[in-house]
């Protein structure tokens, strides 16, 4: 028969499945040795590396507790997390970042981290970035690696057009950033724009940068309920954005939907001056940037936070499942010693939240912004939401829609704030029915 | 003769529609080779080219480096290999009974098989997950072929059945006449003729497996296990952020064997879902 040699094929292919690769029963071998499973999202080549040699030097030492690397993928990690945690089949150490913990934490799948930690780890991280990862009364993650956001810019550009250089001692106000970018824009010409935000996300970037002004938007009332008020501060960044796209044409209407990638080439090719980017898309730049394309990290504006911003951190927990809490937390101390948490941090292009690692003079560099983003660190804190039940439901349903009509200038200032606010609080309130 | 006809200016408008068409399906792809082989710098240019001005194969060779391509595409093809086996030796008989006995239950049976292509993933996913646990099925291929045979079970159902309509049921009386058995019959003249159908809606199901992310990503445990677009998700980092040229290069090497089939396979397929819906 014609198609005889296909299905042998295939039949070859269930029968080497069914008599090779049929699944394990879940338990380790009984050979003494505690093994654990260790779900790593790193990504990007060097951080996979360091991850993975900090695996392989620890098993070295530690031939009693072996720890099994694995690659996880932040695409889809929610789900995956939740159907493992579901299953009773979780890795017993979990890579996640802190806007994701909430549901794990109260759901009960994440291992109280308190009498756990070693008092070295508490001591060397802030309180400010332990906010990040306490739900309730409790600490459900180790935020390690975060993430400020900072402006990338044109050197060169910026040196054309005359404007003052901000330093994080010296940072822009949002007032003198729209001036500077209208002076940019003036100095760059026709079809060319001082600013691209990439607003893809704009509820993160509007949040977290909005800190700086005195925005919080979530606020919470005695007896822990969490309400959202649309404050004076609550405006500055979102209406800076909007006036540049829509009054002053400083920045371009283009890139409102765009990714921070897609921004990249008008970046290297002088159609935009400056991209507000996470810390970590230098090594993007640093990829792809074209021969002597000449750059800078400059911290973003300040007000009446100075220059603080939330962040949600890169976070290290444990399975509530997990047989093994205490030898996974004693992984987790070795893992974070200060030394380690530098070579993932610069593995990741990122800073860490520990106190000895960010002083390390690795992280002070004036290349590639280093010194920037390590001064910008101490000035950041805990994304004002993520920790609110409800908060998901509430960005995507609510807030990202507001915000991206707001931007792309559909809706006004006044009905930004009915929905987020009304309509917000009403989301809010069927996730706290139940608190007083 | 065609029942409809066409003017000439009218013909060449569909033609240029057709053509504006094929640009656009093909736009994605065409633009993932086109980034497979351009260098790091060049991803980055503020004037993009079709054709790479400096074509590199370090993307490839970066992606092999890191991450297991050949042994994630082994796994794959081993669960897309048996899954479609599997799948059409399920369906086979199943579609012979709902297409030559039509009663209130293979209607209510066809029924079901349409219903059930309506449910999310999503929504399987806890449940599935959990009687596989029971089975000891997960962290396994086997168990990930099993729900690949579930998932495309369905579709292979519906498009067998059509390839079973088409085939004459006089053949089969003619044969039965002539003295075969019902065994004979199925044997020697149903079988043959529905050779085509079974090797499309292989071929479907083999895609279908081929291409499967979720479930993969959640089923399996060990790396070594790992299936190819799993590995892929590891060039992709939060929010969005790609190492964009090795992740280009993965992608295309993994879509060739879907091409591929999709090339061999795409008249059957319509075929299948076709025949049996207009009486000769």
């Amino acid at each position: 028969m014609r198609y005889g040699k296909l299905f042998t094929a295939a039949a070859a292919a269930l029968t080497l499945l069914l008599a090779g690769c049929s699944g394990p029963d879940g338990r380790a071998p009984d050979d003494g040795v505690i093994r654990l499973r260790f779900q790593s999202l790193a990504w990007q080549q060097e951080s996979v590396e360091a991850n993975k040699e900090l695996v392989r030097e620890w098993n070295a030492a530690h031939p009693g507790i072996q720890v099994d690397y694995v690659q996880g993928s932040w695409d889809s990690v929610h789900d995956q997390l939740l159907t493992s945690f579901e299953g009773g089949e979780a890795p017993d150490l979990v890579h996640d970042a802190s806007d994701d913990l909430a549901d794990f934490a109260y759901g009960g799948y994440l291992a109280d981290l308190r009498g756990l930690l070693s008092a070295r780890l508490r001591a060397d991280i802030p309180a400010r970035s332990w906010e990040t990862t306490t739900f309730g009364d409790g600490i459900y993650g180790v935020p390690f690696l975060q993430e400020p956001r900072v402006i990338m810019a044109n050197r060169t550009l910026l040196r054309q057009a005359g404007v003052r250089v901000p330093t994080p001692e010296h940072p822009w106000s949002w007032a003198e950033f729209r001036q500077v970018a209208r002076d940019l824009t003036a100095a760059m010409g026709k079809g060319r724009y001082a600013v691209a935000w990439p607003l893809k996300e704009p509820v993160s970037v509007s949040l977290n940068l909005g800190l700086s002004a005195g925005g919080r938007l979530f606020h919470r009332e005695p007896g822990g309920r969490a309400v959202l008020r649309f404050e004076d501060g609550d405006a500055v960044v979102p209406g800076t954005v909007r006036a540049m796209v829509d009054t002053d044409r400083t920045a371009s209407p283009a890139t409102l939907g765009s990714g921070g990638s897609d921004t990249l080439p008008g970046f290297f090719g002088g159609k935009y001056a400056m991209v507000p980017l996470g810390f970590s898309y230098r090594q993007q730049i640093v990829r792809q940037a074209p021969k002597g394309f000449d750059w800078v990290v400059l911290p973003a504006p300040a007000g009446a936070g100075g220059l603080a911003q939330g962040v949600s951190p890169q976070t290290l927990s444990i399975a509530e499942d997990s047989p093994h809490k205490k030898e996974a937390a004693r992984f987790l101390d070795f893992f974070l010693q200060p030394r380690n948490t530098v070579r993932l941090a610069r593995g990741d292009w990122m800073l860490p939240t520990s106190t000895r690692a960010l002083a390390d003079p690795a992280l002070h560099t004036p290349a590639y912004g280093w010194a920037t983003g390590a001064a910008v660190a101490r000035h950041l804190s805990p994304a004002p939401a993520p920790p609110v039940r409800g908060y998901p439901e509430w960005k995507d349903k609510v807030a990202t829609p507001a915000f991206q009509e707001y931007y792309s200038g559909a809706i006004d200032t006044a009905e930004l704030r009915r929905r987020l606010v009304d309509d917000g609080n009403r989301v809010l309130a069927r996730y706290q029915r139940n608190m007083k | 003769m065609s029942a409809f006809r066409t003017s000439g200016p009218a013909r060449f408008g569909q033609y240029l529609a057709l053509l504006a068409y094929l640009v656009f399906l093909a736009f994605p792809f065409l633009w993932l080779i086109s980034t497979a082989f351009k260098p790091a710098a060049e991803l980055g240019s503020p004037h993009p080219s079709w054709i790479p001005r400096d074509p590199t194969l370090d993307n490839f060779r970066q992606a092999f480096d890191e991450q297991p391509l050949l042994r994630a595409a082994g796994n794959s093809l081993l669960a897309a290999l048996a899954a479609a086996l599997v799948a059409v030796l399920v369906a086979t008989p199943m579609a012979y009974v709902l297409a030559r006995h039509r009663s209130r239950l293979t209607a209510a049976a066809t029924g079901w098989v349409v219903v059930s292509q309506a449910f999310p993933f999503v929504l399987l996913i806890i449940p599935l997950f959990l009687v596989l646990k029971n089975l000891r099925l997960i962290d396994s291929l086997a168990g990930l072929t099993a729900v690949y045979v579930v998932w495309s079970l369905p579709f292979a159902l519906w498009m067998l059945t059509g390839y079973v309509r088409a085939v004459p049921v006089e053949l089969e009386e003619a044969a039965a006449v002539d003295g075969a058995g019902r065994l004979r019959v199925l044997v020697s003249v149903t079988a043959p003729l529905l050779g085509p159908g079974i090797v499309a809606t292989a071929l479907f199901a083999f895609v279908t497996a081929w291409n499967e992310f979720f479930f993969a990503l959640v089923l399996l445990k060990t790396p070594e296990k790992q299936t190819l677009p799993v590995v892929l998700t590891h060039f992709l980092g939060a929010e969005g952020v790609a190492d964009l040229g090795p992740l280009a290069a993965a992608a295309f090497l993994a879509t060739l064997p879907s091409l591929v089939v999709f090339a061999v396979i795409q008249r059957r397929i319509t075929g299948g879902v076709m025949a049996g819906a207009v009486k000769s």
